[in-house]
């Protein structure tokens, strides 16, 4: 049997029930693991040792008397440092946020702990989980654990690396342009990003709300269905989560994807791509066809404006949801002579470049006279583009293409590039315009690193994307690879 | 599109962001290479096309109009992040000279 911290959340809930281990001994070892190697990588912002040592002693006692939960009672995840946990510190990556200390839990967050989870701590990511490298963090980067000198991706790449690393078994990160998929993608394991209202935003510290979802990172896509059951669902305190069906058994034949139709969209490999990438999803679209699906090319035009759709939108969210940030009820408040001096200094200080950046880029796009040419025009875009791919879906079940157009590159190499750095999220930010689930799963190596194939699904079809997901994994084996570390 | 020094001092007023004089430049030349970058949506065709604000299709999702009142220790900890209170009141600079 492999390591306790290297188990799937299947494996370990097996073997809890099966009493061959237990909560208190996993958890141990992802905390030892998390001393002996974060060191390196740096996935993690604050462990909470204390508080997981307890819940496990408390699932491990809850078994005992014969009133174990389900499966994630007793299994010890990591849960992204943007999401509000009572009794954690919740820092966003951000200097603004430093000593903030949760008041209340994240809808996901208690779910979780409903659920009998045992939260092992918080992980990096880039501040206000704007960035695709986890390098705009104020707290430093994370490393990526197949390639030390390389970036894990982002923003969620504290959640990705920690998995990656053994420090877990599981996560929570959050995707609003492809923040889950992208990082999953950097270092080989999966991410999905479910249906935008599948999962409430409460206790998400909001960036761009029209885009953001919580989601699971996990060893195998069986794992994050078992995550997303658990913190899925309607929620009063978010009034855009949905009241749609929860998730359900999707279509499909009791093996094999016969009768399947995936669609390839000529835009998604148009040039732009690294060589490695193209050949390992060109494999794993083949291994796809070879269980028994249907590969179809298909075009969706409008994705080629998604990116620019999605850099309009998403800094005037950011622009305005962070104008909550203004040193008056919570976080950093640097004093100066009068109110305007006091929001210039605390959000010029608390703030990092990036997140800057973007704030100004969404007040400068909202701003009189700039309006109509870029956010109605934006939206008015989104609202073509959400058409375009419903129809698509219409004629397909599923859509197939690369997470990410290249391998985890150097650490700083694209930092002070905005535009380079925006354009690894080609591939993810349609997915978020239109709304739709998608995942991320292992597909092979390019010059040893991983690579991510991504599957997008219709709206509300998460189901079907992560069985699709799961039965390409019963198939391949790069799923299984972990990192020398 | 490429916008001056005055514009981006007008952004950071806009935002309520100070910018070190060394940034002015940077920022400069990046948000004008990103407004560049989306300004192709101009060529987009959008005739007859209403704004999508979301994708979720839902409007006025509404609840009760009463107060939910947050349990003591809830309070508290909401409290204990002010920067500055009197009592049980969050304190601010003057709004008004």
């Amino acid at each position: 049997m492999e390591p306790l911290h290297q188990l799937t959340i299947r494996q370990a809930a097996d073997g809890l029930r099966d009493g061959k281990f237990t909560s208190l001994q996993l958890t141990e070892a992802c905390l030892e693991r998390m001393r002996s190697v974060d060191g390196h990588v740096h996935a993690v912002l604050e462990a909470l040792e204390a508080s997981a040592l307890e819940a496990a002693k408390a699932s491990d006692a809850r078994r005992a008397a014969g009133g174990a939960l389900g499966a994630l009672d007793g299994i010890p995840l990591m849960v992204k440092d943007n999401m509000q946990m009572k009794g954690s510190r919740t820092t966003a990556g951000s200097k603004i946020l430093e000593g903030y200390k949760s008041p209340f839990d994240a809808t996901a967050v208690a779910r979780l702990a409903a659920a009998g989870a045992v939260i092992l701590g918080k992980a990096n990511l880039d501040e206000f989980a704007m960035g695709s490298s986890t390098e705009t963090s104020a707290y430093g980067p994370t490393r990526n654990p197949w390639s030390l000198g390389k970036i894990p991706g982002g923003s969620s790449g504290g959640s990705a690396a920690a998995l990656a690393a053994g420090m877990c078994l599981g996560a929570l990160g959050s995707d609003t342009g492809g923040s889950i998929r992208q990082p999953a993608a950097m270092c080989g394991v999966t991410g999905f990003k479910p249906t935008y209202g599948r999962v409430s935003r409460y206790g998400l510290l909001s960036m761009a709300s029209s885009l953001d979802q919580i989601g699971p990172f996990a060893r195998t896509a069986e794992d994050a269905a078992l995550i997303l059951e658990a913190i899925e669902g309607e929620d009063p305190l978010d009034s855009t989560s949905a009241s749609r069906a929860r998730y359900a058994a999707p279509r499909l034949p009791s093996e094999g994807l016969k009768g399947l139709r995936v669609g390839l969209p000529k835009e998604f490999f148009a040039e732009g791509m690294d060589d490695g990438v193209r050949a390992r999803v060109e494999e794993a679209a083949k291994e796809i066809e070879r269980l028994g699906a249907e590969l179809v090319e298909v075009s969706l035009p409008s994705a080629e404006r998604a990116l620019a759709v999605y850099y309009v939108l998403m800094p005037c969210e950011v622009s305005a949801n962070l104008s909550r940030y203004d040193g008056m009820r919570f976080g950093l408040s640097v004093d100066a002579p009068g109110l305007k001096e006091t929001y210039f200094e605390t959000r010029g200080q608390g703030f990092g470049r990036e997140v800057r950046r973007r704030i100004m880029l969404g007040a400068h796009a909202l701003s009189s006279g700039y309006y109509e040419a870029y956010y109605l025009q934006a939206q008015k875009v989104r609202a073509k583009m959400k058409a375009e791919f419903d129809a698509l879906m219409r004629d397909v079940d599923l859509l197939l293409s690369p997470t990410s157009p290249s391998v985890a590159w150097d650490l700083g190499e694209k930092f002070d590039d905005p535009i380079a750095m925006y354009l690894t999220d080609i591939y993810t930010v349609t997915v978020n315009v239109v709304g739709a689930p998608a995942v991320s799963v292992p597909c092979g190596f390019a010059n040893d690193l991983p690579v991510g194939l991504q599957l997008i699904g219709k709206a509300f079809d998460d189901a079907l994307v992560l069985e699709t997901a799961r039965r390409y994994q019963g198939a391949t084996e790069w799923h299984l690879k972990r990192p020398m570390l | 599109m490429s916008l001056s020094r005055e514009e981006i001092l007008k952004i950071s007023e806009l935002a309520h962001i100070k910018l070190a004089e060394d940034e002015i430049e940077t920022f400069r030349g990046q948000m004008s290479s990103v407004l560049a970058y989306v300004g192709q949506l101009s060529e987009v065709d959008v005739e007859g096309i209403e704004p999508a604000a979301h994708i979720t299709g839902v409007s006025n999702v509404l609840r009760d109009d009463a107060v939910l009142a947050a349990d003591p220790a809830t309070r508290a900890a909401l409290l204990d992040e002010a920067p500055a209170r009197e009592g049980d009141l969050i304190k601010v600079k003057a709004v008004f000279k």
